[in-house]
């Protein structure tokens, strides 16, 4: 066989490992099962039209949807295999380069394909309904930013099984992730895939930005708005000053390791000790980009199942904005071990401290907004309680970290991991989950069953418990983090194993989640009012599910809860506004250019990962030719006519 | 809900036992088990921070389960609801200004030790230095004023602080000794103290804490604590009756692997700040000073 081919079959596809070679069965027979059912109930053509092409907000919100608990079950059996890996000690059930891939891989897809695809799906789904808009400002760039992150993270899954997972950490420092110690395509799949999906993030958050402020419907002021949307407007500010930072940092890194340059390199003048400072530059502020919508979902699923206002709205606003502000002033605590002087630890200790006092007041509102109210126990207010003690013991562990000499202990050990995935888990994805059962009807016209939804809560909140208190114990033990076996008669076994028995019950919960959704779609509780959780916000006088424009006609608010007054008014028998009459509504047209444009993005950072400059050279062509396209696009939008609304609204059962 | 919180804490309460039983002995929590000054201090400000923390975090959870219970949506339930009470500035006061005093405390605890532990934990005229680097997968300890190195292990005085001076001739690594102190990172190119001190005579395990490939689970390595006397007589042992650690020997300890503790009678001259230079410490403007107790 010739070298060339040889090393083709060798090195291109990932080889040797029975689990490995598991998955790529599986990939083969999904992919035949899709692609069947698709041509055999002739699916094709409605794919195409309805979902890939579409710039509907609604929509794009269900694809991310979809996509994030995809990735949230991939990066939950990356956990799980983590877990069994260090159940006992020597175990060796994977082997080094193993298990450096897997927590690479899982770390990466949790913050970047889970956490920020979960959250942009509510902001889809949420913000222009909430602030009764008919779409986002910027429908088609939404679309492009949703496929830019749909192929990122499609290009960062690849290397599973071609060319090998990076195995850097989801970090990635220099030197190790540089060429000389990181030979191979792993690590440009880790810095392509999220470059890819990254350009989507920033977009994102520009377009949530304009439409926050320029789409709201009139008498809607900003302090009418619901907390929600300033949650997402916090995170958005964050978004669009943080990215940026790491586009650059991870564009050097692929300087370094595609051109030979020496930005981070150990030899030659390179400075790694810059990559750190720029990751975490982005990397603290990401986590309050994606913590913060969870608050926003929190503070509106409390209000609705309390049956009562929002506790301190003006000081929730202002906490978040406060922390939005101070979160660019706390990176360097991710590195206070790495030699920076007293006077610098000192300012970052306690700019770290300050940040859990904005943090600390908001819980204090939550709870004030349940008091005296009427609180009705359902999933999204279970995933809402269960967060509030997560959260409390996590921000004291946060709070106890950010104690600059305290650090040196906690550092890279597992008490540092169970804290932050305490924060993420206990405040991200309860907060995320929170928002699917509590939008679920919204989106689908069906509520996901309760008593499937309150055993999964159980299962995968007692889990958590059980998975991550042994890990703070295990911490203050001495055990560092990413070490893949571990030797007997250090006390570690326990706990650990300890730890391993919780996460596979939040497996479990995982599973009746999926089971709650698959479930629902046969025999959940149809919502034919649209109002099925009696809501407040303006979401909720819409038809489950709203129709394409939204609204009909565009709601006038004043107050916040503009929907609860309306109700209330009503209730009251006060006499209603005559309607206006109906006008033609003006839309974006579906396109399927976003979708192209991307696969190109696609091409291209596969040609980077693999140095074959032929297909990135086609890629950014293609690229360049999509963006030409769009310029001199100018049938670009539509009317519906008046006759089409009525018929519409009057099959809604709406006037 | 109560009975479900019941569950909840019985679960907790099941676990700890569990622990308790089965698990670990208390020695081996070794943060809360200090041996010399420096780990102390930070011991302290732990429970300081724990203790700190809890006055908000408690009361949060306690008041949580209290709301839930009390105003739950039930036919019966008689407790006052007021839909539209969502303003009090007194209370708003109140949880804006515990947290801040809070904060003010621990910050003060903070600011003064994270200063106190950049100083050596006694006042001595001549502490021990030692100069660590981390390697692909392994420590090396050189020991300027007896001109000895070892791998993997380093024996240290007790009583006499001592300074390790950091750096790595392979990816960062960091030097963590959870029982004498805090960790502090090793990163091509420079060269960081770090003052520790052992108060008592005994074997404890460092290991390297930051990930830097495929053996960094195995960078383990032993800092014993012997008396004065003691260490004299090792390092004049080592002198005599280990081999030299060669440039060639120290190319081949460079290179990617494993290795068992090892003992070198002397070192190349310079070798340690050779590293540091050659690893882009030639392009940096910082302070090589503290390489000031450079004597071979």
């Amino acid at each position: 066989m010739p070298v060339g081919v040889q090393n083709y079959t060798t090195h291109f596809f990932v080889t040797g490992d029975p689990l490995i070679y598991g998955v790529d069965v599986s990939i083969i027979l999904v992919s035949l099962a899709i692609v069947y059912v698709l041509t055999r109930y002739r699916k094709w053509g409605w794919l195409w039209r309805e979902w890939l092409t579409t710039v509907d907000h609604k929509r794009i919100g269900i694809m991310y949807l979809i996509a994030a608990l995809l990735m949230l079950f991939r990066g939950g059996v990356d956990g799980l295999l983590m877990r069994t890996q260090l159940a006992w000690p020597n175990m060796h059930f994977l082997e080094a380069e193993h298990y450096n891939q897997i927590f690479t891989t899982h770390g990466t897809i949790m913050i970047l394909f889970m956490a920020m695809p979960f959250i942009f799906a509510m902001f889809n789904i949420a913000v222009p309904l909430q602030i009764g808009a008919r779409d986002v400002a910027f429908p088609y760039l939404n679309a492009i930013s949703f496929w830019l992150f749909f192929f990122g993270a499609l290009l960062f899954n690849h290397s599973f099984v071609i060319g090998g997972s990076p195995d850097a950490g989801w970090t990635s420092y220099p030197p190790l992730a540089d060429l000389p110690f990181n030979p191979g395509p792993g690590e440009n799949y880790y810095l392509l895939g999220l470059q890819i999906s990254g350009i989507g993030s920033i977009a994102t958050g520009i377009n949530f930005f304009v439409t926050i402020l320029k789409m709201r419907a009139p008498g809607m002021t900003l302090m009418r708005m619901p907390l929600f949307c300033w949650s997402v407007l916090a995170a958005c500010i964050i978004i669009i000053f943080a990215f940026p930072v790491l586009t650059v940092a991870l564009a050097l890194l692929l300087i370094d390791r595609i051109a030979g340059a020496h930005f981070f390199t150990m030899f030659d003048g390179g400075n790694p000790m810059m990559f750190v400072n720029m990751f975490w530059i982005w990397g603290h502020p990401e986590v309050y980009i994606v913590v913060l919508p969870a608050f926003g979902i929190f503070s509106e699923v409390v209000a609705t199942f309390s049956r009562k206002r929002i506790f301190g709205y003006s000081s929730m606003v202002a906490s978040m904005l406060a922390i939005a502000v101070i979160s660019y002033f706390t990176w360097v605590h991710h590195f206070f071990t790495m030699g920076a002087g007293p006077g610098v630890n000192s300012f970052f200790a306690v700019a770290t401290m300050i940040i859990a006092i904005p943090t600390g007041v908001k819980v204090f509102n939550w709870l004030m907004t349940m008091f005296q109210g009427r609180i009705r126990i359902t999933t999204p207010m279970l995933w809402t309680l269960g967060f509030i003690p997560n959260f409390a013991i996590g921000g004291a562990t946060g709070v106890m970290l950010s104690v600059a000499p305290a650090d040196y202990q906690y550092h890279n050990s597992y008490f540092l991991i169970a804290h932050f995935h305490q924060v993420l888990i206990g405040g991200t994805v309860y907060g995320m989950l929170a928002g699917m059962y509590y939008w679920w009807p919204k989106m689908f016209g069906f509520k996901l069953d309760e008593r499937l939804g309150k055993w999964a809560f159980w299962f995968f909140n007692i889990g958590f418990y059980v998975c991550f208190l042994p890990q703070y114990l295990v911490g203050f033990m001495g055990m560092t983090r990413r070490v893949y076996i571990y030797p007997p008669g250090l006390g570690w076994e326990i706990p650990n194993l300890i730890s391993t028995i919780g996460a596979y019950l939040m497996g479990v919960g995982f599973i009746l989640i999926v089971a709650d959704v698959v479930y629902s779609i046969r025999y959940g509780e149809r919502d034919l009012t649209g109002d099925p959780w009696d809501g407040r916000t303006l979401e909720w006088s819409l038809s489950s599910p709203p129709p394409h424009y939204n609204f009909a006609r565009i709601p006038r608010v004043d107050s916040r809860d503009a929907w609860w007054e309306m109700k209330q008014r009503r209730q009251r028998g006060e006499p209603m506004e005559e309607p206006e009459p109906l006008r033609p509504i003006h839309m974006p047209k579906n396109s399927g250019v976003p979708f192209i444009l991307c696969v190109a993005f696609f091409v291209a950072g596969f040609g980077f990962v693999f140095n074959w400059y032929v297909f990135s050279v086609i890629g950014l062509l293609t690229v360049a030719i999509c963006l030409f396209h769009r310029s001199f696009d100018y049938d670009t939008d539509y009317y519906i006519p008046v006759e089409e609304l009525e018929h519409h609204e009057a099959a809604l059962g709406r006037t | 809900m109560p009975n479900r919180s019941g569950r909840w804490l019985r679960w907790i309460g099941w676990l700890g036992g569990c622990l308790v039983v089965t698990g670990c002995s208390p020695e081996q929590i070794v943060v809360f088990h200090p041996a010399g000054p420096v780990a102390a201090t930070e011991e302290r400000l732990i429970w300081t921070s724990i203790a700190l923390v809890s006055v908000v975090v408690v009361p949060v959870i306690a008041l949580m389960f209290y709301i839930v219970a009390r105003y739950r949506d039930r036919p019966n339930n008689n407790a006052p609801y007021r839909p539209k009470w969502s303003e009090s500035k007194t209370l708003e006061i109140i949880w804006w200004g515990i947290p801040i005093v809070i904060i003010g405390i621990l910050a003060t605890f903070t600011v003064r030790d994270t200063f106190a532990l950049t100083r050596p934990p006694e006042k001595v005229s001549s502490p021990l230095t030692v100069q660590v680097t981390s390697l692909d997968w392994k420590w090396l300890f050189q020991y300027p004023d007896h001109g000895v190195a070892t791998v993997n292990y380093c024996e240290i005085p007790v009583g006499r602080p001592v300074q390790f001076i950091l750096t790595s001739n392979a990816p960062m690594n960091s030097f963590w000794v959870p029982q004498l102190g805090g960790q502090e990172y090793t990163m091509p190119g420079m060269a960081m103290r770090l003052w520790l001190q052992a108060d008592k005579p005994g074997v404890y395990t460092g290991r390297g804490a930051n990930f830097s490939g495929r053996g960094y689970a195995h960078m383990t390595f032993r800092v014993v604590a012997v008396s004065d006397d003691e260490f004299n007589r090792w390092a004049a042992k080592v002198k005599q009756t280990a081999p030299p650690l060669t440039e060639d020997g120290y190319r081949k300890l460079v290179a990617q692997g494993i290795s068992p503790e090892l003992s070198f009678s002397s070192y190349p001259k310079g070798l340690f700040e050779d590293t540091i230079m050659m690893e882009g410490g030639m392009y940096m403007k910082h302070d090589m000073s503290i390489l000031g107790h450079e004597k071979t």
